[in-house]
């Protein structure tokens, strides 16, 4: 499935010389903390309670977690960015920050337009039909009725849930759940796209298709940021990397294998075993 | 697309670039407010997470219409998929609902509906247009805490989820008044052309019950014990608001003592919408309302249940109204409809003001409401 990403017939590379120089994003010293309540603290009674209001005390129990800690960097027009790190180092955060979804507690993020999410699991219904779920689905997104109405045949058609379209989503096998998901949330174009891992999941046959349609989006959309799990796929379509690690930037830039490769040395994961010219992977573990 | 290359200022860009290739360090402290903003500035980037304008804000509202509409449908479809009685439920809820009210306030506790004309429909009427605010109000004080999934995985304007809880209860409440209307046809209640007016009624409060979504919605995000509050707030705004026993009964015996506090019941908005709508439905309301008769101060009082004369009635006259009182059973076969007396006590309202006093409500709680939510748009997300 790597090389994909290499036959699809891409007009403009996503990576190395597609880049211009006009920036799209810019986030300039970004902090966003989040705010959780009822986290612990104190035993949570009434009492306990009580004697904190009498003795005026500040509630113990809304943690601040600070997801990203003091982040800058510039996305350009041509762009693709991997965004890598361990679980809980920010990714998702810094994605739904891009996308103005999150506000931030000191910094800004610049857009040159409004950066989406692909994704629209959170508006789905389990308990509606399929069909109706595209079009709720693309409302979402913004779509108008017209524009829904020619395509809903195309995302029924990629999806391939066939009559299954007419029951309620809660009927559908996983695979099929999650591939009637991302047929609708690709059927949108977008200028910049912001990619959160495990979307292409399904059988192989759908794998397939799902990366050929990613490949498609990130081809016609300015900037991509795809966070990703799987190192391969990064090094594979990404021109740039940031490394995350608690909510901070450890190492950035253009040198795609070289960060990957001190990554996967600190967070102490198997070596990847290097072609000393091309640098290419010469025997990469088959993605699970 | 990509070959848009930016030609002037090319030089300065490559100043103020962050990523050195192969850059080992990224230096966070080289990166301070002044060359990133400026950069922005240069090419026209705007902050993703800043609150638009007003304007902007209500156009891109006017542009998710359809997804308000049809996430508001779908939600309904969606809330009666596991009942065995499915749609039907649409319907059933808020018969039995009515159907306990009048059991207690009609059949046990007789008390409230005495001297109030046709009193099965004056309830479901009152019951029923409450229930539209009150399920409003109480469903969109938590609209942004249930929909934290949705805010964090896709942009639009915020208030585009509580008004879609509004267009979810206002769909109910259309059911519940094909309900209504059947109910009330079936109590032998004309059909005239005043039901019509039951359009434009029902259109303000919606337009006023979308304001106090607004508010609730802010006020259950920022504040989570609002929630716990507010079925208590919202029962004693039922017991307040004429929903079960009538107003104008209450206002007639009360209001040479307690003026303000009679007038303020008066004006509280869900005692205007409801007072509306019941006298666009039903006859006996419309013939009872205050001012309908010529003015006698005997007639009013004695119905009003008043067991002493009012000064400015002669005792002949007060001994022939506390006698018409006594014989005519509360709710009167042959519609003797000139002797419902509140028709004959001063209106302090007549249904012009309470006209008034609807759209009032409705702009004022309409333009305060959106002006609060939109204030807090960028925060919505943070949970």
């Amino acid at each position: 499935m790597a090389k994909s990403a290499k036959t699809a017939d891409t007009v403009v590379p996503a990576t190395g010389n597609g880049r211009t120089s006009e920036p799209t994003v810019i986030v300039d010293g970004l902090h966003v903390v989040y705010r959780v309540y009822g986290a612990g603290g104190d035993r949570g009674t009434a009492s306990t309670a009580l004697f904190r209001i009498l003795g005026r005390k500040t509630r113990p129990t809304i943690r601040e977690v600070h997801a990203i800690r003091g982040m800058s960097f510039v996305a350009y027009r041509g762009d693709a960015i991997g965004i890598i790190g361990r679980n809980g180092s920010g990714k998702s955060t810094l994605l739904r920050a891009i996308a103005g979804l999150l506000p931030p507690e000191h910094g800004t993020v610049y857009t040159i337009c409004d950066a989406s999410l692909l994704g629209v699991n959170a508006a789905l219904m389990e308990d509606l039909t399929g069909e109706r779920n595209v079009v709720l689905g693309c409302l979402a997104m913004g779509m108008t009725k017209s524009e829904i109405k020619t395509k809903y045949a195309e995302i029924a058609d990629f999806s391939g849930v066939g009559e299954f379209i007419n029951l309620p989503m809660k009927t559908y096998s996983s695979g099929m759940g999650s591939r009637l998901r991302f047929a609708i949330a690709a059927a949108k174009d977008y200028e910049i796209l912001l990619i959160d891992e495990a979307l292409a999941t399904g059988d192989a046959e759908f794998r397939v298709k799902s990366h050929a349609r990613i490949e498609e989006l990130r081809n016609k959309a300015g900037t991509v940021f795809l966070v990703a799990h799987d190192l391969e796929e990064v090094e594979d379509t990404c021109n740039r990397v940031i490394w995350l690690d608690r909510g901070k930037i450890i190492e950035q830039g253009e040198d795609v294998i070289g960060i990957i490769d001190r990554y996967i040395d600190a967070s102490g994961g198997e070596k990847v075993t290097r072609d000393p010219v091309t640098r290419k992977r010469i025997s990469a573990p088959e993605p699970a | 697309m990509r070959s848009i290359r930016a030609s002037s200022g090319s030089q300065l860009l490559n100043g103020a670039r962050v990523t050195a290739p192969g850059g080992r360090d990224a230096p966070a402290a080289a990166e301070t407010d002044g060359p990133l903003a400026a950069l922005a500035a240069q090419y026209g980037l705007r902050p993703s997470a800043q609150r638009p304008s007003i304007g902007t804000y209500l156009t891109e509202l006017a542009r998710r219409w359809s997804f308000i509409m049809g996430f508001a449908t779908a939600r309904n479809i969606a809330m009666y998929t596991e009942a065995k009685l499915g749609q039907l439920w649409q319907v059933l809820a808020p018969l039995l609902n009515a159907g306990v009210y009048f059991l207690i306030f009609g059949l046990i506790i007789k008390g409230v509906s005495r001297g109030v004309p046709d009193y099965l429909p004056f309830l479901v009427t009152g019951v029923f247009v409450f229930s539209f605010t009150q399920r409003t109000f109480i469903s969109t004080s938590k609209v942004i805490t249930d929909s934290l999934p949705l805010i964090r995985a896709l942009k639009f304007p915020r208030a585009a989820l509580p008004l879609a809880y509004v267009m979810i209860e206002l769909q109910q409440m259309l059911l519940s008044m094909a309900v209504l209307f059947v109910l009330v046809l079936a109590e032998r209640e004309p059909l005239t052309w005043d039901w019509l007016l039951v359009i434009p009624a029902l259109a303000l409060l919606t337009l006023f019950n979308a304001g106090i979504g607004m508010f609730a919605a802010r006020t259950g995000a920022r504040v989570n014990d609002f929630a716990q509050l507010l079925p208590f707030l919202m029962r004693t705004w039922l017991y307040l608001s004429g929903v079960i026993y009538s107003i104008q009964l209450f206002v007639a015996e009360h209001s040479q003592n307690h003026g303000w506090a009679t007038t303020l019941l008066q004006l509280n908005p869900a005692a205007i919408y409801i007072t509306l709508v019941r006298q666009s439905l039903l006859e006996s309301q419309r013939a009872s309302a205050f001012g309908a008769k010529p003015y006698n101060a005997a007639k009013c009082y004695a119905w009003a249940g008043a067991t002493t004369r009012p000064a400015n009635a002669n005792p002949r006259e007060w001994r022939h109204a506390l006698h018409q009182v006594h014989h005519n059973p509360p709710l009167p076969s042959g519609h003797p409809l000139s002797q419902f007396g509140s028709a004959y006590c001063h209106p302090t309202f007549i249904s012009s003001h309470l006209w008034l006093f609807g759209v009032g409500w409705a702009v004022v709680a309409l333009l305060l409401g959106f002006w609060f939510f939109w204030r807090k748009e960028v925060f919505y997300g943070r949970g």
